[in-house]
C-alpha cells in the first residue's frame, strides 16, 4: 500500500539546536494521524517541512506515493489542504469572497470555484453568513471558515495545525464533527493538537513527539494500555502530598505515584483496596478514574511546566 | 579541491540568491490585491490624487509667480509646467513606495496574507513579483488621474506626453523593486521611516524636481546623475516641453538595471525572511 505521506528520517538544526531529530512517521489514506508533545517539542517545525515552508537538513518527505517535498511542492499543494494555526482569512473579504480568491490561487476557473462555495459554507454551518467579512465572525466561525477554504480544491490530504486551539466548547464540539463527516468522506487528516481529548476523539493513531524525537506512536487505547496502569485515584486537599511519600501506607496499593501542583496520582491495576484505605482520611478528597490520554502525555513528557517552552 | 559527497537522501536547500522561479501564478495574487482596492478605491484615489495637485497649485502658481520662468539649458519654461513634469515621477515613485511598504507588510506580516496563499501552490517568487506588479499598477494608476487633471488644466499641450506614460510605469516599477528590499527587512512600520527619511526625501530635493540641477554644488550634480528619481526625470521632462529626451538609452537602463537588482535582492531577503 501507498502512503499518503511518507517521512523519513526527518532532521532539522537552527545553529546548534536540533529541534527534529530522525523522526519518521506515515499516513494511510482514509487515516486521521494525530501529533502531540509539549510546547518546543518539534511539531510546528516538523508540519513546516511537511508543507514545503521549511527545508530540511536531512531525510525525505514523500507525498502520494511518489512526489518528493519540498522539490514538487507545487504539485503536491495542489491535492492538500491546510488550516494554520492562525487564522489568515482576508479580512477585507467576504465569507464567499475568500473561498472564491483562495480557489483562484489553485488556478481554478471562476465557475467551478462558485459552484463549490454554497455546499462549503454550508458544510461551514456559514450560509447565513456568506455576505460577513471575518472581523464580523466569532472565533469558531472563523476556524469553519478557514475549514471550507482549506477544501476548495477537493484536496486528498488535510494539514490542520492546532485546529481548535482558543474555540469554546460548542465550537469546539462542532468542529470535531465536520471533521469527523470528513473522515467518513475519506479525507486523510494530520493533525496537531494540545487537547488530549481531540486527540482522543479524532485520530486513529498517534505520534507523541517529545525534544524533536519520536517517544511513542499507536492507537490511543493501545498507547494507554501499554504504558499506563488501567485505573487512576487522585487526592488533593490539606495533608495530601505527605501520602506521596515513600513511607505512605498508601504506597503498597499503588503501582506509581505522580504529584503534579497539590494532587496526587496514584496509578494502579486494583483500585479498590487504595479506596478502602483512603477512608482513613475522610477530609481528602479523591477522584477515581480511568487512565486516560493526559496520563500518557503526562507520563511521557513530564509533569514538570518546563521552562522557556 | 574536494567535494562534498551528496547523500541522495539529504535535501539541498536552495540558495536564497537561486534565480528567481516565476510562472503566471502570481495573476490570482494581482487580483486579490485588485479586488481589495476596488473596495477601497475612493479614499485611496483622494490620498493618492489631490495631494499631488494640492503641492502642484500651491508651489506651482504661488512660488511660480515669484519665479517665473526657469532656465533648462537654451529654453525658458514657465515654473508651473518645470514643477509638474517632475513632481508627476515623484508621484509614482511615492504611489509605488507607500504599496509596496506599508501595504504589503500588512499583506505578509501583519495579516499574514502570504502565508495563506503559500499553502496553495503558488510560490513565494510569484507572490513577491505579484506585489511588485501590483505596487507598480497603483503608481501607474495614480500617474493617470494626475496626468489626466494636468492636461484639463492646460498644463501641457504635446502628444508627446503620451510616452511619458510607459515610462512612468517603468518608474512604479523600479520604485517597488527598491521598497521591496525595506519591506523585507522590516520588523515593523517604523522602519519604513528611514527609508522615507533618509531615500526618499533627500532624492526628491536632489533630482530636479523643485528647482533645476544646475543649482548643486558640481560634486553633488554629478552624484545626482546617477539617482533613479534623476534618471525618470531626465526622461519626463522633455516631453512635457514637445522635445525628446537626451540619453534615453542610458536613462532607460539605469531604471531597469536598478529595477532587476532591486528585485533580486528583495526576493532573496524575502526568501531567508520565510525561511527563517
Amino acid at each position: 500500500m501507498t502512503y499518503l505521506l511518507n517521512v523519513e528520517n526527518l532532521v532539522k538544526r537552527f545553529s546548534d539546536n536540533t529541534v527534529v531529530d530522525g523522526l519518521s512517521f506515515h499516513i494511510s489514506p482514509g487515516e486521521c494521524l494525530g501529533v502531540i508533545g509539549p510546547n518546543g517539542a518539534g511539531k510546528t517545525t516538523t508540519l513546516r517541512m511537511c508543507l514545503g515552508l521549511s527545508t530540511p537538513d536531512a531525510g525525505s518527505i514523500t507525498y502520494f506515493g511518489n512526489l518528493s517535498m519540498p522539490k514538487e511542492a507545487l504539485a503536491i499543494k495542489a491535492r492538500l489542504g491546510v488550516v494554520a494555526q492562525m487564522d489568515t482569512l482576508d479580512p477585507d473579504f467576504t465569507a464567499e469572497e475568500n473561498l472564491l480568491v483562495y480557489g483562484r490561487y489553485f488556478g481554478m476557473r471562476d465557475r467551478d470555484i462558485k459552484a463549490r462555495i454554497a455546499p462549503l459554507l454550508e458544510f461551514g454551518a456559514l450560509t447565513s453568513k456568506a455576505k460577513a467579512r471575518p472581523g464580523e465572525l466569532s472565533g469558531g466561525m472563523k476556524r469553519r471558515l478557514s475549514l471550507a477554504r482549506a477544501l476548495i480544491n477537493q484536496p486528498q490530504m488535510l494539514m490542520l495545525d492546532e485546529p481548535t486551539t482558543g474555540l469554546d466548547p460548542q465550537a469546539r464540539h462542532l468542529m470535531w464533527e465536520r471533521l469527523q463527516t470528513l473522515m467518513q468522506e475519506g479525507k486523510s487528516i494530520l493533525l496537531t493538537t494540545h487537547f488530549m481529548d481531540e486527540a482522543e476523539r479524532l485520530c486513529d493513531r498517534l505520534l507523541v513527539l517529545d525534544h524533536g524525537k519520536k517517544i511513542a506512536e499507536g492507537k490511543p487505547r493501545d498507547l494507554i494500555l501499554q504504558h499506563l496502569e488501567p485505573d487512576v485515584v487522585e487526592l488533593y486537599g490539606q495533608g495530601a502530598l505527605e501520602l506521596a511519600g515513600e513511607s505512605s501506607p498508601l504506597r503498597q496499593h499503588a503501582a506509581r505515584v505522580e504529584v503534579s501542583g497539590e494532587t496526587v496520582f496514584f496509578y494502579t491495576a486494583q483500585a479498590q483496596p487504595l479506596l478502602m484505605a483512603l477512608q482513613a482520611w475522610p477530609h481528602l478528597r479523591s477522584l477515581h478514574r480511568p487512565a486516560n490520554l493526559e496520563d500518557l502525555f503526562l507520563k511521557l513528557t513530564g509533569r514538570q511546566i518546563r521552562e522557556n517552552a | 579541491m574536494t567535494h562534498p559527497t551528496l547523500n541522495p537522501t539529504h535535501p539541498v536547500a536552495p540558495s536564497d540568491w537561486a534565480v528567481p522561479q516565476l510562472s503566471m501564478r502570481w495573476w490570482p495574487v494581482f487580483l486579490r490585491n485588485l479586488l481589495v482596492w476596488r473596495k477601497l478605491a475612493i479614499p485611496s484615489l483622494v490620498g493618492g490624487i489631490a495631494e499631488p495637485l494640492m503641492w502642484l497649485v500651491a508651489f506651482g502658481y504661488g512660488l511660480g509667480a515669484l519665479v517665473g520662468e526657469v532656465t533648462l539649458g537654451e529654453q525658458k519654461v514657465p515654473y508651473i509646467l518645470f514643477l509638474a513634469s517632475g513632481s508627476i515621477c515623484m508621484s509614482a515613485m511615492n504611489a509605488a513606495s507607500f504599496e509596496a511598504l506599508y501595504s504589503a507588510f500588512s499583506r505578509m506580516h501583519m495579516q499574514k496574507t502570504w502565508d495563506g496563499i503559500m499553502n496553495a501552490p503558488v510560490r513565494l517568487d510569484d507572490v513577491v513579483m505579484a506585489e511588485m506588479l501590483w505596487a507598480s499598477y497603483k503608481a501607474l494608476f495614480t500617474v493617470t488621474a494626475i496626468l489626466g487633471v494636468m492636461l484639463a488644466l492646460g498644463l501641457g499641450h504635446s502628444w508627446k506626453i503620451l510616452w511619458a506614460w510607459p515610462v512612468l510605469w517603468l518608474v512604479g516599477i523600479t520604485f517597488s523593486c527598491i521598497a521591496l528590499i525595506f519591506n523585507a527587512m522590516a520588523k515593523g512600520y517604523d522602519f519604513f521611516t528611514y527609508y522615507f527619511t533618509l531615500f526618499l526625501t533627500p532624492m526628491m530635493f536632489l533630482s530636479g524636481i523643485y528647482f533645476p540641477r544646475t543649482q548643486l554644488p558640481d560634486w553633488l550634480r554629478q552624484i545626482t546623475d546617477y539617482l533613479p528619481l534623476t534618471a525618470a526625470i531626465e526622461l519626463v521632462r522633455p516631453l512635457f516641453l514637445d522635445q525628446w529626451p537626451a540619453h534615453i538609452v542610458a536613462n532607460l537602463s539605469l531604471l531597469m538595471g536598478v529595477a532587476v537588482v532591486s528585485f533580486w535582492v528583495a526576493l532573496a531577503l524575502t526568501r531567508k525572511r520565510f525561511r527563517a
